[in-house]
């Protein structure tokens, strides 16, 4: 299908070491995928290639036609109020319509003509979501966008981005540390060794997900493991 | 723990007391910053009028005062300073045009970026006002050398500020509108120019501090106008109190200036926090 990303056999190398090394993935069109791995197992460097922020030496990338990122720092520009830093981009009339509407979504309408330098952590990111949002995407990358944010910000924009999927319909893509988020979110958790997929999960839970589903722990436990983690530490 | 409870409460009234003091000072409305001056004008006036200070070597504050009346009521202050100020606004316009035009040349090419910075660079570490002979055989004695002159020495803290501006831009804000479809020149107007103000800014103030120093070199050789030309031509007669006009005049033209790229700052870079928290 024509919204599906589809990767085969990327390659990337800083220096002599290969990041990603002949790495498949698929997103199908509607799906939401979580990547996980360890620092420097490259799961930024493969999102900013389908961001189109990073050039991979070899293989065969298909995307979806339209893509929006949502980094771990909001990058919204200071000197734009809040529904400008929404609408950067935007063309024709009724562009300010369409933020308003984004930032309703992200229940941010009380801060349209902030500066964003007075926002707080969780409203630059919903911010930052409502930019992305915005533009409609096919495919909705995340890159680790709650890791700066407090434990109970987090689980709110949690809540939220899986409200916005279900609601939307895009796929996404969610780069994370977090095990957590990852089955709080996702359809798939996929786990990145060695610059390939080495292992992917199935996450059946039923949505809306809670941390108390009987399921959830044994999920939690597999993909720890897939981690080279055991329960008992990562407590 | 009675103990504990006291310094508990304590601090919390002590300090705001203690910290309204200076921040009414930074407001200019603590009288007592103003004894010092009063006092060294008074006793500089006493010195005048009882003879410890002739006027020879430095003329009284009411004289001075005088010699300010009789310059504006025969209209030669007002005069003076109308062609002093179309020199620095001449040169200054040169000096701003140019020098963004160079830095935006520069700043966003690669090309531009060979070809310019480096002579710039080289150019900078000269100092400008020893070129006012050269100015003098290229130019002649007229208005020319004076704007050239003025031009010069401002082109390059606009040109050295903006430019670093433009390449300082954050590369993760410009990431950030990659993604978001904007093209170059979108980028450029929506990122890298808003993001470069700030120093822009900073680059004409100091532009405008050398242009008035320009100003006074230019001034004082070879002019028939401006205020440098009224200070000089009083130095023949011996006019101490217009020489203290005309030095009155530059300051007051500095803090003036400077106050207007101030109220432009507040103005252009409101989204800044320390914009909204100063004054």
């Amino acid at each position: 299908m024509s919204g599906d990303t589809r990767v085969r056999g990327l390659v990337r190398r800083f220096g002599p070491t290969a990041v990603l090394d002949g790495l498949d993935l698929d997103v199908p069109e509607g799906a939401f995928i979580a990547l996980l791995g360890r620092s420097g197992s490259g799961k930024t460097t493969l999102l900013r290639t389908l961001a189109g922020l990073d050039t991979a030496e070899q293989g065969e990338v298909t995307l979806p036609p339209s893509r929006a990122v949502v980094f771990q720092e909001p990058r919204l520009m200071p000197w734009k109020r809040v529904w400008e830093n929404v609408a950067l981009g935007l063309h024709g009339a009724g562009a300010r319509d369409k933020a308003e509407q984004a930032l309703r979504e992200v229940e941010l309408q009380h801060r349209i003509d902030a500066w964003p330098l007075t926002l707080s952590g969780g409203e630059a990111q919903r911010a930052g979501l409502a930019r992305a949002l915005v533009r409609d995407p096919d495919l909705l990358l995340l890159d680790e966008p709650f890791a700066s944010l407090d434990a109970l910000t987090r689980l709110r924009m949690q809540g939220l981005v899986a409200n916005l999927w279900s609601r939307h319909g895009m796929s996404a893509l969610l780069v994370t540390h977090d095990v957590d988020e990852a089955l709080l979110l996702a359809d798939h958790a996929v786990v990145l060794q060695a610059g390939r997929i080495g292992m992917q999960l199935r996450i059946d839970l039923a949505r809306p997900r809670r941390h108390s589903d009987p399921n959830f722990a044994a999920l939690r436990s597999e993909l720890l493991r897939a981690l080279g983690l055991t329960e008992d530490l990562a407590a | 723990m009675p103990e504990r409870a006291s310094t508990l409460t304590l601090p919390s009234t002590a300090p705001s007391t203690k910290l309204a003091w200076p921040r009414l000072a930074w407001n200019g409305l603590n009288p007592r910053r103003a004894v010092t001056p009063l006092v060294v004008l008074l006793l500089w006036q006493a010195g005048s009028s009882l003879g410890y200070i002739p006027s020879r070597t430095v003329a009284s504050p009411l004289a001075v005062l005088a010699a300010l009346r009789e310059l504006m009521a025969s209209g030669a202050l007002p005069h003076h300073l109308g062609v002093s100020l179309l020199r620095v606004v001449a040169g200054l316009s040169i000096a701003i045009v140019l020098g963004t035009v160079l830095a935006l040349s520069a700043g966003l090419s690669k090309l531009g970026d060979d070809l310019i910075d480096a002579p710039i660079q080289m150019a900078r570490t000269l100092p400008f006002l020893a070129l006012v002979p050269l100015f003098i055989l290229w130019f002649g004695i007229g208005e020319t050398p004076k704007i050239a002159l003025v031009a010069l020495g401002s082109i390059f803290p606009i040109y050295l500020n903006l430019y670093a501006g433009i390449r300082g831009t954050d590369p993760k804000l410009i990431e950030a509108a990659s993604t978001l479809g904007l093209s170059r020149a979108a980028l450029i107007r929506h990122v890298v120019l808003p993001a470069a103000l700030p120093n822009a800014l900073t680059g004409l103030r100091y532009a405008i501090g050398i242009s008035w120093l320009s100003l006074v070199v230019g001034e004082q050789i070879n002019a028939d106008a401006g205020i440098g030309y009224l200070m000089m031509d009083a130095r023949d007669f011996m006019r101490t109190d217009i020489i203290m006009v005309g030095l009155l005049v530059y300051a007051m033209l500095g803090l003036l200036s400077d106050q207007g790229v101030r109220a432009l700052e507040r103005h252009a870079l409101a989204w800044r926090p320390s914009a909204r928290m100063g004054r």
